[in-house]
């Protein structure tokens, strides 16, 4: 259950607070603060290296990184003391950048056990296979799936826009909390980006949040962001509404560098 | 982005004595020879089984070629153990009999039913397995067969290849050593001189058997040799599957499993034949366990004959075991699935032989090694394509998985080619669980030990595909079993 702060206001989602991130011995984020409330939509958006993908991965817990200062809270919880999977099953979803593939692990029984580990943790029967097909099968359906793609191995021989689809099949079926899309939009078609989108859309609820990592503002066309962010160095250097993005769409990023050195 | 960490060790200890629950031991009497080999010994485990003197003659004939072997084992086998002294064994030990030998279940002692029940494998007539046909061999000795009568019905002969020397010498003597010669190798020889039991299938032509048979060993005396033998035919159109399982107690010293299995399919017939091993593997500091030095050979000795080796081998302090087929028959088809883990200070030393002779032959090998605590596994394999074998055509896929840093993969393929049609692919793997793989479902929700596990088990899932279903769900679960605490 989620910790109340001492006035009794529920705290935030997701809190970024200072965050220090190092690989190897290269900092990548250094200092960043991200609050997300339930029901927003946060485009976090930055030219390459800037640390877009370092800190979705932080968030989900995936090895690799030191923490060399700050905090990351879910729900007021330290998420940083958590392993990866009690991250998942408190709420939290990482779409990958690049999805793994899973020889010999079929996608439904992939997903069923994932279903089956989220309910266990919330004291809940497993999932009965009957409704569980069910449930999958009418998501499946929405982002275009054929049942065959169910019955693969996970992500294995998939095409690009398979996996990323698959992606937010995973997302579609476990209702996480927080979803944290990892370029989702990246080596899409116009196509399979409207589809994706949808699914995306169909997930968006008042008690439910979005950090969308991503390049280009064109995603945004179709899932409409509540806050921009610019990353930039391994802060974020802006802040701001859906405009913000379309004013990068314009202008690149350099202005924005150029202010940040200058601000210095 | 993601930094490559060293790859994580994950050999926390755990104590396998209570992992291995089949290690338990049943109190009955046991009859004895005295220990020790010699020619009096043949003849008397000869004379206990009532044998005809041809069959008396074979063993002698066995036992007077494994004296000219000086006790010398093969010594190219990646494996290493303490010197066996043949002569501080027992060679034959049987349940003592109450009585005259059991007519039915109800004369057999109540403790060794008791025995396969806690093995999940009833033997009395309202809890048999559904469909499939049990011969339970206790120490070497056949003590029950399930389903006689149905079986006798189709004109399926199953029964202890004792029975079988009795009461179906022709068949028997046609075919014993025509697959493993008594002078085939070392563990042969010893087996086919003391010999005790062991499951004997025939199946007449055109016959489908109507059920899986199976064969459940299980070791419980002490310091006892174990030599099964058996022979399975399948004759013209023929069709059986055949499944073995062995458990054994968990005993200090090592014992020694020296079986020879011999398969012949003939004409359009096919032979699947699927194993558990699951023999007592030692404990985690590599004490005791059974030493599993099997040999298995298959021939397709008529046109378009297929025999199909599965096999999930978890258990054993050591395994040396290749079960081959002789494609002798044209256009016939050799198969070989295998599974072999290794934990702890376990050794496997096991793969397969396609020798192709006749024209059109295929074979298929897919084998996978897990290796984990400080285990060693090595594949070892031959493709022989003979002069004659037009055609021929042989796919290979090795596959080893590492878990942890101080485990073993080894893989030894060997390849001859005397026919210039002959195509031979040949595939391998090595590689660890990857963190990757790791990550993406603890990042679902799934515990690290369960996704682990799920990892290791798409690793197997082609040759769990292989297996009868109830047997798949079993070996899935043995395969689980081995490895806790190994793992997450």
């Amino acid at each position: 259950m989620a910790k109340r702060s001492k006035n009794g206001t529920k705290p935030a989602l997701l809190e970024v607070r200072n965050l220090h991130v190092s690989v190897d011995e290269n900092e990548i984020l250094k200092g960043l603060d991200l609050t997300v409330n339930e029901s927003e939509v946060h485009a976090i958006m930055g030219p390459n290296g800037s640390g877009k993908s370092t800190l979705a991965n932080i968030i989900a817990g995936r090895p690799g990184y030191r923490v060399t200062a700050g905090e990351v809270l879910f729900e007021g919880q330290n998420v940083l003391a958590m392993t990866p999977d009690q991250r998942a099953r408190a709420g939290i979803f990482l779409a990958l950048q690049y999805p793994i593939e899973l020889p010999g692990i079929r996608n439904r029984e992939f997903l069923r056990t994932a279903v089956d580990a989220i309910r266990e943790s919330r004291g809940e029967d497993k999932i009965a296979i009957r409704e569980f097909n069910k449930l999958l099968e009418a998501k499946a359906k929405t982002l275009g799936f054929d049942a065959d793609m169910l019955k693969r191995n996970v992500n294995e021989g998939f095409s690009g826009g398979e996996k990323k689809r698959n992606e937010v099949l995973q997302l579609a079926v476990l209702e996480p909390k927080l979803a944290v899309m990892d370029e989702t939009d990246s080596g899409l078609d116009i196509d399979a980006l409207k589809v994706v989108s949808e699914g995306v859309n169909a997930f968006r609820r008042d008690d439910r949040a979005i950090v969308l990592v991503t390049h280009y503002q064109r995603i945004l066309n179709y899932i409409e962001p509540d806050f921009v962010h610019v990353l930039i160095g391994g802060r974020i250097v802006r802040s701001g509404g859906r405009e913000l993005a379309l004013e990068l769409e314009s202008r690149g990023y350099d202005w924005l560098r150029d202010a940040t050195v200058g601000a210095k | 982005m993601v930094t490559p960490k060293e790859p994580k060790v994950i050999s926390r200890t755990s104590d396998v004595d209570s992992d291995y629950k089949w290690g338990f031991v049943t109190e009955i009497e046991t009859d004895f020879a005295p220990k020790g080999l010699n020619e009096d010994i043949v003849r008397l485990i000869s004379a206990k089984k009532q044998e005809p003197e041809w069959m008396t003659e074979w063993r002698l004939k066995a036992y007077r070629h494994w004296l000219t072997l000086h006790e010398e084992e093969p010594k190219w086998a990646k494996v290493s153990f303490p010197k066996i002294d043949y002569q501080d064994a027992y060679y034959y030990a049987a349940p003592k009999p109450k009585g005259d030998a059991p007519k039915s279940l109800d004369e057999v002692d109540p403790e060794i039913v008791a025995a396969f029940n806690k093995l999940g494998i009833p033997l009395e007539e309202q809890k048999k397995l559904t469909g499939v046909a049990v011969d339970a061999v206790f120490d070497s000795v056949s003590v029950a067969t399930t389903f006689q009568k149905q079986l006798e019905e189709a004109g399926v002969i199953f029964c202890p290849i004792s029975e079988a020397i009795r009461n179906h010498p022709d068949l028997v003597r046609k075919y014993i050593g025509s697959v493993v010669p008594y002078t085939d190798n070392f563990y042969a020889t010893l087996n086919s001189a003391v010999f005790s039991d062991g499951t004997f299938c025939y199946v007449p032509p055109g016959v489908r058997c109507p059920m899986e048979l199976m064969t459940y060993f299980r070791i419980n005396a002490e310091e006892t040799g174990q030599f099964e033998r058996t022979l399975i035919i399948a004759d013209k159109g023929a069709y059986v599957s055949y499944l073995e399982g062995c458990t054994a107690p968990m005993r200090k010293t090592s014992q020694l499993h020296a079986a020879v299995v011999e398969l012949i399919a003939l004409d359009d017939a096919e032979i699947k034949y699927s194993t558990l091993q699951n023999w007592y593997p030692g404990d985690k500091e590599g004490k005791g366990g059974v030493y599993n030095f099997v040999t298995k050979r298959g021939k397709c000795l008529g046109k378009n004959s297929k025999i199909s080796w599965t096999q999930v081998e978890t258990g054993s302090a050591i395994t040396w075991k290749y079960p081959s087929c002789i494609l002798q028959g044209d256009n016939s088809v050799g198969e070989f699935y295998s599974v072999a883990l290794v934990n702890n200070h376990q050794q496997a030393d096991t793969g397969t032989k396609m020798i192709h002779i006749g024209k059109n032959t295929k074979s298929t090998i897919i084998a996978k090694g897990i290796s984990a605590g400080e285990g060693q596994g090595t594949y070892r394999g031959l493709v022989r394509i003979m002069p004659g074998a037009e055609n021929a055509r042989n796919f290979t896929r090795c596959d080893s998985l590492l878990i942890g840093s101080k485990c073993g993969a080894h893989t030894t393929p060997y390849i001859e080619v005397r026919n210039p049609t002959a195509h031979l692919e040949h595939e391998a793997t090595t590689s660890r669980v990857s963190e990757d793989q790791l990550f993406y479902l603890m990042a679902r929700g799934v515990p690290e030990e369960d996704a682990q596990y799920m990892i290791i088990n798409g690793f197997c899932k082609g040759v769990f595909a292989e297996l009868p279903f109830e047997f798949a769900m079993e070996a899935s679960q043995l395969l689980k079993v081995s490895l806790e605490g190994t793992v997450g």
